[in-house]
């Protein structure tokens, strides 16, 4: 008798199942995700970028937070201040251990003065717990109960108007709103992974088929296709968003002091609200903030010339990759080692060869001039590259609201 | 000194919260330091478990502890606690010369004392060989406590993150280390982590001089003495004894004294102690301490907050939990605190009499001896086995103390006052909770092993009175009961003493300092926590200040 399988699918695995002709599956917190859905993901990407594409994040951790102390145990949590959140707003907010480094990050939405939903990369419930002590809330999970969609690229605001009595067009970006979707209560979101314009719908899981049906009937003539983890992860480099365990590694599970982050080392210092409510970490980040921080985070931009002379010695064209790396390398000034690239890879869209790269503070302003390694068959090279401000690719339509 | 900046508001520049003798030793310190200090005690009188009660009218009881094993004499000193005349504090300790009696089940009794010579000779009968080895055994814990003691009148260095000054404290604690000798602080660091019986056996073969002292390793912990780091508890007591193996000490008229001579010391400092105020909360503003809110809604601005409560209720019950990030508090709540012991208070007609032992046991009870009921170091483990699994010892491990014996005023005229220490009697019982029936039958067990050696006690008994572990623990604000404010097993003590990366008085919360005996050293009324953690606070000070 063959052993239970340790994974399962998400609530639309009956519909992305039969549609994933590569076969290509990879696991993401407990559950199968697709790769890519046809054997190379090149049109996925081209859909995120010019047409629409459904992502299914479902395997998200997500947290519901209710009752009177909801508000102050996502205030304890998160660096941001949740008392200036408003009702309907989605804040993208890290959250740190007490030395002020960086556990996760996630989205914190605020469904009601007293409601709120929280998604995460990394099991959260026993942190939440934990920082409830004394507080009157009641923590959920949520994560199997509800199914999330990700609807991303720019005519996914044609689509959904189509099919929902939601106000869509009059989102703005970051902004949850509840509506019927083909008459099935969801909540919509204006936010994603891909730094385009997007949604992501979030329903029962009792829903996601009908849903996802819904959605896939009427996206036709959008342009619509599936789109797997291969394509998401090259749209959210071009974003230049970060992906827990390759850009940082959670707090709670660095086993070295050196592989912990402080949301200053990540770029995130914009998330972090020194004023609000104390949150944890709040003490070190304030002693941080009084000193510069001595990592930068980071986009570097590869020199396509150097890149060029690197492989011609070997007879060869730059070999570019067709998906985005996720090994770091090292990075040089000066003859010496600055930092690391943690994400690499080649935009379509840009026609750029990027990277997200942790650096040494002296190295870190925008124009630097470093050099990346690069193995050229077998053999460590040097390819010139340019440290560049994220986001790569941030076009006008993912924040306008028409 | 001066008040910390933006605060001038403030009346005090800090409120310690209890009048244990910890928070009045710090209050002392601070106070001549030319800080405004106020004390603030939930309880009518000062001392916490130094406290000495009038039960039954004319007997006043020790009913906390009842031997002072030892105030570190450079606080003694500091502070002028046993000068005498219109300024002085007056304390008066008393202290007989045989320390303890131990009765055997075969009829023998084993008495200690203060003179090597003189105890070498009284084992005699126990084991030859083992009385040759005793003044070299006592010169041996001599040494072996000094290293201890150099360690205890420092604050634990920081060693994880140190800065420069750590690595500076370090140093200085290395050279003082050094002075001892390097071959004595070896030493210390072998027999630390041993059980006692492993210590003990090392030098001696009697089972009642062993027993005897196997007691001492297990004081307050909820472990036999077959369990590692009852070596060091007994090196802890040493320490507080100042080298005399179990050394008898009490305060005249009663331990409560203690609290009474330390209040005056503080208040002639300049402090204010304020009793019969319970604090309701510790205020915290912007992540700093801010002074104390009292049961009644009275609030005491001050903006450092000196607790002389245990860790947990400080920290878990008094500041509210938003203030403190989640590792902090699941260290704090995996303090061990295990409470074990209980205390039977009897009112007796007539002096004990022991049953063997001939008049030099009845003299040395009598000056003042401890009764100790620990004939064997496997009598102690059988006794800890009840606690193991919940239970209370059915034969338990006693120090009964005659207390009237050394001052007669503590009871009337020809009449006594025993206080006895139980153990092991466990906080959490395993099944039920410690209502009366449990209290009475735990009575009953401690007089029963008592009578087995004192057959006159039972019909001597005016009037009985037990605290249970739960008594002990809602009467003086122990946590679990446990008698030293936290479990002084290894890894709660030193670098984790209360929880690891916090063992130098500070908390997370700025100006909330700990000064109980769940700090480094821990508990046995040796005051070094008072007197470590008021040294840090004014060392705090001084660096704001540069």
């Amino acid at each position: 008798m063959p052993a239970p399988s340790v994974v399962r699918g998400t609530p639309f695995h009956e519909r992305t199942g039969p549609l994933c002709q590569a076969g290509n599956w990879r696991r993401w917190a407990g559950h199968l995700s697709a790769s890519s859905y046809e054997p190379t993901h090149e049109h996925e990407y081209q859909a995120i970028r010019s047409a629409c594409a459904l992502i299914d994040v479902s395997p998200l951790h997500k947290y519901r937070l209710s009752g009177p102390g909801a508000a102050a145990l996502a205030n304890r949590v998160v660096t941001r201040d949740v008392d200036r959140q408003e009702i309907g707003r989605v804040y993208y907010t890290p959250w740190c251990d007490a030395a002020g480094k960086v556990r996760d990050d996630g989205t914190l939405h605020r469904l009601g003065a007293s409601d709120f939903r929280l998604t995460s990369a990394e099991p959260t419930l026993k942190w939440l717990h934990e920082n409830a002590r004394g507080l009157d809330v009641e923590i959920e999970e949520e994560t199997e109960q509800v199914a999330a969609l990700a609807l991303q690229g720019p005519r996914s605001r044609e689509l959904l108007r189509r099919i929902t009595d939601g106000d869509v067009a009059g989102l703005p970006y970051f902004r949850v709103m509840s509506a019927r979707i083909a008459g099935i209560a969801a909540e919509i979101s204006r936010t994603g992974y891909t730094g385009d314009l997007g949604y992501e719908i979030w329903v029962g899981a009792a829903d996601a088929i009908p849903l996802w049906d819904a959605l896939t009937e009427a996206g036709g003539p959008f342009g619509l296709a599936p789109a797997g983890m291969l394509a998401l992860d090259m749209a959210r480099l071009e974003a230049g968003l970060l992906l827990v365990d390759v850009d940082f590694i959670p707090a709670h599970r660095a086993i070295i002091e050196d592989r912990k982050s402080s949301p200053y080392e990540l770029g995130l210092g914009w998330t972090v609200s020194l004023e609000a409510s104390n949150f944890v970490g709040r003490a070190a980040l304030r002693a941080e903030r009084a000193r510069p921080p001595a990592w930068r985070f980071r986009g570097i931009v590869l020199d396509w010339e150097s890149l060029e002379a690197a492989y011609a010695t070997v007879g060869l064209p730059p070999q570019l990759p067709g998906t985005t790396l996720r090994d770091s390398v090292p990075l040089y000034a000066g003859g010496r080692q600055v930092g690391y690239a943690t994400s690499r890879g080649w935009s379509p869209t840009l026609k750029t060869y990027l990277g997200l790269a942790h650096l040494e503070a002296a190295s870190a302003a925008v124009g630097t001039e470093l050099e990346i390694e690069v193995t050229v068959e077998h053999r460590r090279r040097r390819a010139r590259a340019t440290v560049a401000k994220t986001p790569f690719f941030d076009p006008e339509r993912k924040r306008a609201t028409p | 000194m001066r008040a910390a900046a933006g605060t001038p508001a403030n009346a005090y520049d800090a409120v310690v919260i209890g009048a244990g003798h910890n928070g009045l030793i710090a209050a002392a310190y601070l106070a001549r330091a030319g800080l405004r200090v106020v004390v603030v005690e939930r309880g009518e009188a000062p001392g916490g478990c130094a406290a000495t009660e009038e039960l039954w009218p004319g007997y006043r009881v020790d009913t906390g502890a009842h031997s002072l094993t030892g105030i570190d004499p450079s606080v003694m000193n500091d502070l002028g606690l046993v000068e005498a005349g219109p300024g002085g504090a007056g304390l008066e300790i008393l202290s007989p010369a045989p320390c303890v009696v131990s009765p055997q089940p075969d009829g023998g009794t084993l008495i200690l004392g203060t003179d090597p010579t003189r105890a070498a000779d009284r084992i005699r009968p126990f084991s030859a060989r083992d009385a040759a080895r005793w003044p070299d055994f006592v010169a041996a814990m001599s040494r072996a406590i000094r290293a201890l003691g150099v360690l205890y009148r420092t604050r634990p260095p920081r060693l994880a993150g140190a800065s420069r000054g750590d690595l500076w404290e370090l140093l200085r604690l290395g050279v003082r280390m050094g002075r001892v000798g390097r071959r004595e602080a070896l030493e210390l660091l072998r027999l630390i982590p041993m059980t006692i019986e492993e210590l003990l056996y090392e030098w001696f073969e009697s089972e009642a001089l062993k027993g005897a002292l196997a007691a001492d390793g297990v004081r307050g912990i909820c472990q036999g003495p077959l369990a590692s780091g009852t070596g060091y508890m007994f090196l802890h007591h040493m320490v507080g004894a100042g080298g005399v193996v179990r050394r008898r000490r009490q305060v005249r008229g009663g331990m409560g004294g203690l609290g009474g001579a330390l209040q005056r010391v503080a208040v002639a400092a300049g402090a204010e102690v304020r009793l019969g105020h319970e604090v309701a909360s510790i205020r915290v503003e912007d992540g700093r301490a801010t002074g104390v809110v009292l049961a009644g809604g009275d609030e005491v601005a001050a903006p450092r907050v000196v607790s002389s409560a245990d860790p947990g209720r400080t920290l878990l019950g008094l500041v509210d939990p938003g203030e403190l990030a989640p590792e902090f508090v699941r260290a704090l709540e995996n303090i061990k605190y295990r409470g074990v012991v209980a205390k039977v208070h009897l009112a007796l007609g007539e002096p004990p009499r022991l049953r063997s032992g001939g008049d030099a046991a009845q003299a040395a009870v009598l000056a003042g001896a401890a009764i100790t009921i620990a004939p064997s170091i496997h009598y102690i483990e059988r006794a800890y086995d009840d606690a193991k699994y919940g239970r209370p010892s059915a034969r338990p491990v006693l120090d009964a103390v005659l207390t009237t014996a050394l001052d007669p005023s503590l009871a009337p005229e020809g009449r006594h006052v025993l206080s006895v220490a139980a153990q092991y009697a466990p906080f959490q019982l395993a099944d039920g909770s410690w209502a009366d029936a449990r209290r009475e039958a735990l009575g009953d067990a401690v007089v029963g092993a008592l009578a087995e050696h004192i057959p006159n006690l039972e019909e001597a008994i005016l009037h009985r009175h037990v605290l249970t572990p739960a008594d002990l623990a809602d009467r003086f604000a122990l946590p679990e009961g446990n008698i030293h404010h936290g479990e002084m097993t290894l890894d709660q003590v030193f670098f984790g003493r209360p929880v690891a990366g916090w063992a130098r008085f500070r908390t997370p919360i700025a100006g909330l300092y700990l000064c109980g005996a769940g700090t480094h050293p821990g508990g046995g009324l040796n005051g070094r926590p008072g007197a470590l953690a008021a040294a840090r606070i004014l060392g705090d000070g001084k660096r704001r200040q540069d």
